[in-house]
């Protein structure tokens, strides 16, 4: 029976995808109609920028001809401003990574401290309320002007918004520990170091990893702005510089990409959520 | 510290012994294996939960307290285990004093308190591992394969707390609380959570455990009939109350020893001679004396 559900919803996603592109190739059809109303001077029309298929919005087919030719050779580098997708994500994802894991390093550690002691988490509180509403692009020009360099600013701008989903979250895990296996540590006199790795954190370490998966989403929405400011290489520097070519089609082909390595990225957590999560 | 006068528990408990006419049995050496001096908390100053405590445990001695909810039991179990502070009072075991939780008295939680995120392998390992450091893992693994072995356990070694049944997870609580071999055992109503006929089976294994391995254990209970069963006396406790002349904090109001033959068994238990009015007297103390909120 779920199968046949599986089946059965497999088969409307297909028809809502084939609707929508349908519904695509419809609206953006070149317009006959308007090409001989200006009276067939094709050379007028073609002035106006009219009847000329290449500047509308692109049909669905164009945007597949985009993919096959990106994705037939990702690798290629021909200049600053023209670089294959692969190189493009390539860049995108070390930055994410790296800022990140800059952050994982800061939040986890500090989250353990500041949810082990409640003095702490207060003492910390107003600091980390005001912080976290602040968006990351904002630290931007403070980012620039100190560290001197787009690409270091980049992951500064990532480790910023990904440290506060994975602070709050180590926090709270830590904090809401049950009671009872502390108290089997305790009564086991077991060392601070053991208690800490061999009982807090596995029993937060779903909570952790909720937080670290959060923090992996919202980076991913932040690199492309990001790159788009700071500039150079990345997705997010590509869609801005097809966006100046004009060329729509490779924009479109550039936001599915980001889709798809967005899903990719968090069914991979999804994944690690899965291997620490326990059932009481 | 060791000769001073002889507890209230103490006297108490060789009146009920001479009172009761029991049938002939070991009696455990009286040495005050586990001492309990003036024991008192108080949330509020002025009304302490319960204050003037003072028991001792033998070595060897099954002991049951008994008494309604909020009388403090479970305080005074988690002092002994060190595991809260009382407001004045000291405990000693063994001649020392305890100060803080210690590996030489194994806890078994009511509610089990296992790791779900490790197997029943790994939960009992770990306590092993606490206690001895510096044992090789097969060594380790064999100790727990013979604790597990003995609570009936081994063909669900390799389970998840989740995997288990009820009965079955605290059966894993009590082979950790026993794989440490702590020179005495706390239990707080271990079978509180478990249906009567799972709650049956375990008392008969504990009880053969106990026998077997000449543990010391001081146990909560809510059921008379459990406290018979495996008890050796039995501690009575009010709750603290409002009287005429002002409130009176709970305490141990009466120790009982239990005048049934130490070989009794859960079927039988209810055909020995003696065993109504024991109980009775138990019922009775609960029902008319010990002060119920």
């Amino acid at each position: 029976m779920f199968k046949a559900q599986t089946l059965k919803a497999a088969f409307i996603s297909l028809m809502i995808f084939a609707v929508f592109i349908g519904a695509w190739q419809l609206a953006t059809q070149p317009k006959e109609a308007a090409a001989t109303a200006i009276g067939g001077d094709a050379e007028y029309a073609a002035l106006m920028g009219k009847g000329q298929e290449k500047t509308g919005f692109p049909p669905p087919a164009r945007v597949g001809k985009a993919f096959v030719e990106y994705l037939s050779d990702p690798f290629y580098d021909k200049g600053p401003n023209d670089k294959g997708i692969g190189i493009q994500l390539a860049h995108s994802l070390g930055r994410v990574g790296l800022g990140f894991l800059l952050a994982c390093l800061v939040a986890i550690p500090v989250g353990f401290v500041i949810g082990m002691s409640p003095l702490l988490r207060r003492a910390f509180d107003p600091f980390i309320q005001i912080l976290k509403p602040i968006s990351p692009l904002a630290w931007m020009p403070l980012a620039l002007y100190t560290l001197k360099d787009s690409d270091v600013s980049g992951i500064f701008v990532i480790f910023i918004c990904s440290v506060w989903p994975m602070l709050i979250n180590t926090a709270f895990g830590v904090a809401s520990v049950k009671r009872e296996w502390l108290n089997v540590a305790s009564t086991l006199e077991v060392t601070p170091l053991r208690k800490a790795f061999l009982v807090i954190l596995p029993a937060a370490a779903p909570t952790i990893l909720t937080g670290m998966r959060i923090s992996m989403g919202i980076a991913w929405l932040v690199i492309v702005a990001a790159e788009m400011l700071v500039g150079g290489t990345g997705i997010g520097y590509f869609v801005w510089n097809e966006w100046n070519n004009l060329s729509l089609a490779n924009v479109i082909f550039a936001i599915l990409v980001i889709g798809v390595v967005g899903m990719l990225l968090d069914l991979a957590f999804g994944q690690l959520q899965k291997a620490v999560t326990y059932v009481e | 510290m060791w000769s001073d006068v002889p507890s209230r528990a103490a006297i108490s408990a060789a009146a009920a012994l001479a009172s009761s006419g029991a049938t002939p049995r070991k009696v455990p050496t009286v040495d005050g294996f586990l001492k309990i001096e003036k024991l008192s908390k108080a949330y509020i100053a002025a009304k302490p939960v319960f204050a003037d405590v003072s028991f001792t445990l033998d070595r060897g001695e099954f002991v049951c307290i008994i008494g309604h909810s909020g009388c403090g039991k479970t305080t005074i179990l988690n002092v002994l285990a060190g595991l809260d502070t009382a407001t004045s009072g000291n405990v000693f075991m063994d001649g020392r004093e305890v100060a803080g939780p210690s590996l030489e008295r194994g806890v078994v939680f009511q509610s089990h308190a296992l790791m779900p995120w490790l197997t029943v392998r790994k939960n009992i390992a770990f306590a092993v591992k606490s206690c001895w450091p510096e044992w090789p893992a097969p060594k380790v693994n064999v100790h727990v394969e013979k604790f597990v072995a003995m609570v009936g356990l081994s063909a669900a070694i390799d389970k998840k707390p989740s995997q288990l049944s009820g009965g079955m997870k605290q059966r894993v609580g009590i082979a950790r609380a026993f794989a440490i071999q702590p020179k005495m055992l706390l239990l707080d109503e271990p079978f509180g959570a478990l249906d009567a006929l799972t709650r049956g089976t375990i008392q008969d294994e504990l009880m053969a455990i106990v026998r077997e391995t000449q543990q010391t254990v001081f146990m909560i209970t809510h059921d008379v009939d459990e406290a018979i069963l495996l008890a050796d006396r039995i501690l009575l406790m009010s709750n603290g109350s409002e009287t005429s002349t002002g409130y009176v904090p709970g305490g141990i109001a009466e120790v009982v020893t239990n005048p049934l033959p130490r070989q009794r068994t859960r079927a039988s238990l209810h055909h020995l001679d003696g065993y109504y009015d024991f109980r009775n007297h138990v019922v009775d103390f609960l029902v008319t004396r010990a002060t119920a909120h």
